[in-house]
């Protein structure tokens, strides 16, 4: 019984929690991951990760498997419906002086997420840069050191690497539009065919944010927080597309999909034609899994698209540590990377270096078939710097003001 | 050696421990959510301001009051109808038969698969698709999630006339209603303008509160107005939900001061309700007087009340199987009636992770509706012992839980227990299942605990039996069959909580509902209709077995089957 379990967990936990928690309270040291390793064994990780997802449900059950067989660590996956719940429980039991045994462990993150538990210290670190399977991460290419503009600083560990796309069925929509201006004559063409999933959404934020870089040139004061920039200037043109945009778009803006997956249905049902996706493999594995038309491909902006990679990170009174630590090591080894960025399971960009990985484990990236609707790296082309995380809080503020009530 | 004299039952302590389970959840919940709502325990500044100074403040009340007097009135009108028109026929039997099952069909499953059916590119759109409609894709229409929050009030309705259907017949028993409507006929009634006049006034009275149990729920429900319900803005009882989540904790004000806002416009609802029901009971008086027999209207409202019955029955139907249709597709584009191909895919894939979070629903749920029958039978005996009947008070204090609005008291205890530094996880929420299982559980049991001809007990008094062989050896087997219902009455209440389970579980306690509603945030139709379906067949079992079990133990013995 997983209570049982759970229980038992529980009770033992003070007696082996960590190589010893005080030496862990300052992060993890190099050297340390033989006794990481040994405290870890028969621990009980509660990872709070976002449930709305059944591939990604799927691929945590999978990595719970693997790191019990391999390190008699338990996973139990926490599903949220917003990641912002965990974060708020972090916070109450920091406010309440719950400074042990906390019940978050690890927790999927990144952005405004990371920067607010990072700032009111409710992260344990640093140990993301101390983990053996660092030494495979592509730092050089990739963006993983900084989190929406803010330095990691080994507070919280990669795992994927994200891109925005555009999700579209090639059979019903030949040439989509490939800027923000072409979609607004698109729309206003074929009104009805196109919508967002409903800030405060992740995605559809990002949709604010990717519109707002399309349409401002990426001014670079979006790298400094909101507060330092003419944020009416910067964003008029932003609003003005908006305004345009939201009597066109499906149900006239009256009513939005409220997460990402449910534009995928609304495709498939033949309700709209174009969907915001972050994840450059979602549209192969949904064709694989029934849930688009085999017709669908993807497609990123003239002007390129927001990518960013998603992390995990341990709260500071989390009494797992070491299991959390080792859930993470195996979240970046090669094994769960190529398992990740097959379309058939999650379709997940890689964080590692191809460079810096052995023979057969390259091969087995390269055996990889990404899917019909993936583009390559060539053609999803460098990624763009997602703005400082205030301009997404503010973003989403503005929205919920300007349409998110409509009567 | 003398035996051990037998343990006599105490006159008041099921009851009390019964009534403490009852009211003090629902008492310390909304303590605690009244202080962070006055601006205690740091929760920000003026929260009942930041309320009111909430751009969907205005719309999500109305969506709250609109609703719940819709939903309920609906559900009402169609219940009396089928009654008045059909009382005593076939096609009754009938539609009591479609429509008692679906009472354990969880709220999140019906109104899930009412989604799939009524949407735009739902089944039935499907299938009159294009030869009929034209349709080669889903017409722009807000069907579901429509602002003025139709489709709410229609999943709303389609569960609650099952609720009020089975209330209504338990309390025949208890008024003259049929003689009443026989007189009315031999008058020169028709059938169902009779049975409106005479009959229904005495049986409302007798199910007033369940109707506004009804009321209460139908204003603040979240898992049925998050699948089925407008989002911009949503209803009161969902953005509260959503505050209670926020990381910025300052929020958690907001919301307890909006769950406050909730139980008051729930309280005015309820005495708005009573005065519409002076009026009615004026107007039909009236009606009565004018002795007016109306035959005209007669057979308009007897079809209204089969066509009305038979939608709600089948539209919950049509969306459990389009339910099970969906959780065995293969690609399924629009217009296509059907699947391209049937596989079990999306069971192999969810089957291993699916299998835990059945077993945490089944533990949960049997041990609350075993611990509700116990208390339930432990506080009925006592009454009958001790020669005390509950009064018009404990009726109130048995419905409190069900009247007070679900979010206006666990946000605090939530709180409460966050201040005490309690752990949310299994026992919170099989404790928070249990006031709302008691309440159900003791309306299934009690009236078929007391028809029983208490001549039998004389007898065995008689013969030499004590009080407890008397319990043990002739009251229970005597009632099997109706405790059997009571506890699966309980258990499909516990199976279909959402919001106790995801405030006292803390997020680890996850069951068939919890996962259900989450997927539904996601856009996964297989796999929300396998969860659904789960979850339907979780609280469907306990159902079959309360059939099943007397007609094999009491294979005999006619009179003791039951049903």
């Amino acid at each position: 019984m997983k209570y049982a379990l759970a229980f038992t967990a529980l009770l033992a936990t003070p007696a082996l929690a960590g190589p010893d928690p005080e030496s862990l309270s300052d992060g993890l040291a190099p050297g340390e991951w033989q006794a990481v390793l040994d405290a870890a064994e028969g621990q009980t990780v509660y990872w709070n990760a976002w449930g709305g997802s059944t591939t990604t449900n799927a691929f945590i059950a999978w990595v719970g498997d693997r790191v019990k067989e391999e390190y008699g660590v338990t996973l139990e996956h926490v599903k949220l419906s917003d990641t912002a719940d965990a974060v708020s429980r972090v916070l109450s039991e920091q406010q309440a002086g719950q400074d042990t045994e906390g019940a978050v462990d690890l927790i999927w993150i990144n952005g405004p997420n990371f920067a607010s538990m990072k700032g009111q210290d409710l992260l344990f670190g640093p140990f993301a840069e101390s983990l053996p399977n660092w030494q495979y991460v592509d730092v050089e290419n990739k963006d993983v050191q900084t989190d929406f503009t803010l330095p990691v600083e080994g507070y919280e560990a990669p795992w994927a690497m994200a891109q925005v796309v555009f999700i579209y069925d090639e059979a019903r929509l030949p040439e989509p539009p490939r800027s923000m201006p072409a979609l607004l004559d698109w729309a206003a063409a074929n009104p009805g065919r196109f919508t967002f999933p409903q800030p405060p959404d992740f995605l559809g934020s990002t949709f604010l944010k990717q519109a707002l870089i399309d349409l401002s040139g990426d001014n670079p004061a979006l790298a400094k927080p909101v507060e330092a920039a003419d944020y009416d200037a910067v964003t008029s043109d932003l609003w003005a597309f908006i305004d345009a945009l939201t009597p066109n778009l499906w149900r006239q803006g009256r009513a939005y999909p409220q997460t990402g997956p449910r534009q995928l249905q609304l495709i498939a049902d033949g309700e709209v034609d174009l969907a915001i996706s972050f994840s450059p493999g979602e549209a192969s594995t949904a064709i694989a899994n029934n849930e688009l038309p085999p017709t669908a491909r993807t497609y990123v902006l003239e002007g390129g698209t927001i990518g960013n990679a998603s992390f995990v990170a341990i709260p500071y009174n989390s009494s797992v540590k070491s299991g959390a630590m080792v859930v993470a090591n195996f979240l970046m080894s090669p094994e769960a990377q190529v398992r990740a960025q097959d379309p058939e399971v999650l379709g997940y960009g890689t964080v590692l270096s191809m460079d810096k990985l052995s023979e057969d484990d390259r091969a087995a990236f390269e055996a990889l078939d990404l899917g019909v609707a993936t583009l390559s790296p060539a053609e999803l082309g460098k990624a763009l710097p997602e703005p400082h995380p205030s301009w997404m809080t503010r973003l989403t503020e503005d929205w919920i003001a300007r349409h998110g009530v409509k009567e | 050696m003398s035996r051990p004299a037998p343990m006599p039952l105490p006159r008041a302590t099921l009851p009390a421990l019964t009534v403490a389970l009852l009211t003090l959840p629902v008492g310390l919940g909304l303590f605690f959510t009244l202080a962070p709502a006055l601006g205690y325990m740091g929760t920000g500044e003026a929260p009942f301001m930041r309320l009111a100074d909430w751009p969907g403040i205005g719309p999500a009340t109305r969506l709250s009051l609109s609703t719940g007097f819709a939903a309920t009135a609906l559900s009402l009108a169609i219940t009396a109808l089928i009654a008045a028109g059909w009382h005593g026929t076939r096609a009754f039997a009938l539609l009591h038969r479609l429509l008692s099952p679906l009472l354990s069909v969880p709220h999140a499953a019906a109104a899930f698969g009412l989604a799939l059916l009524i949407a735009p590119s739902g089944w039935l759109a499907r299938a009159l698709s294009p030869w009929l409609t034209g349709w080669s894709t889903p017409p722009d229409l807000l069907i579901v999630q429509d602002s003025a929050g139709l489709a709410l009030i229609a999943g709303l309705t389609a569960k609650e006339v099952p609720f009020l259907l089975l209330m209504l017949l338990a309390a025949r028993s208890q008024t003259r209603s049929e003689a009443h409507a026989r007189v009315a006929t031999t008058l020169g009634y028709a059938r169902a303008v009779g049975w409106l006049l005479t009959a229904f006034p005495a049986l409302y009275a007798q199910i007033r509160l369940p109707v506004y149990v009804v009321l209460a729920y139908s204003m603040s429900v979240v898992d049925v107005a998050m699948i089925l319900g407008p989002n911009t803005p949503p209803t009161l009882s969902v953005q509260i939900t959503r505050w209670m989540a926020d990381p910025d904790l300052t929020l958690r004000g907001v919301a307890a001061a909006g769950a406050l806002w909730q139980l008051a416009l729930v309280l005015a609802a309820l005495a708005g309700w009573r005065g519409l029901e002076a009026l009615t009971a004026r107007a039909g008086t009236a009606l009565a007087m004018s002795g007016r027999r109306l035959h005209g209207l007669n057979t308009a409202l007897r079809a209204l009340g089969l066509a009305l019955g038979l939608a709600v029955a089948l539209s919950v139907l049509a969306g459990l199987a389009s339910q099970v249709l969906w959780s065995v597709a293969g690609y399924w584009g629009f217009p296509d009636a059907l699947p391209d191909d049937l596989s079990l895919r999306t069971w192999a894939r969810h089957g291993p992770m699916l299998a835990p979070v059945a077993l945490t629903t089944l533990l949960i749920a049997g041990l609350a509706a075993l611990f509700a029958l116990a208390l339930v039978t432990g506080c009925l005996e006592a009454e009958a012992r001790h020669g005390f009947r509950m009064g018009a008070g404990g009726r109130l204090i048995l419905y409190l839980p069900l009247l007070i609005p679900q979010i206006a008291f666990l946000p605090g205890l939530q709180i409460l227990m966050l201040t005490l530094g309690l752990r949310e996880g299994l026992w919170p929420v099989l404790l928070s299942h249990l006031t709302f299982v008691i309440p159900y559980t003791l309306i299934a049991l009690s009236g078929p605990f007391h028809a029983v001809d208490s001549r039998y007990f004389t007898a065995a008094a008689s013969l030499g039996a004590a009080p407890n062989r008397r319990f043990w050896r002739l009251r229970l087997p005597l009632l099997l069959a109706p405790l059997l219902t009571a506890f699966a009455v309980g258990f499909a209440v516990s199976v279909g909580q959402y919001l106790p389970t995801l405030l006292l579980g803390g997020g680890r306690v996850t069951t068939l509902t919890t996962e259900a509603v989450a997927l539904t945030s996601g856009g996964d139709r297989r796999a929300i209709g396998a969860y659904a379906l789960a979850q339907t067949a979780a609280a469907l079992l306990p159902f079959a077995l309360a059939l099943a079990l007397p007609r094999l133990l009491f294979a005999n013995r006619k009179g003791m089957r039951g049903g």
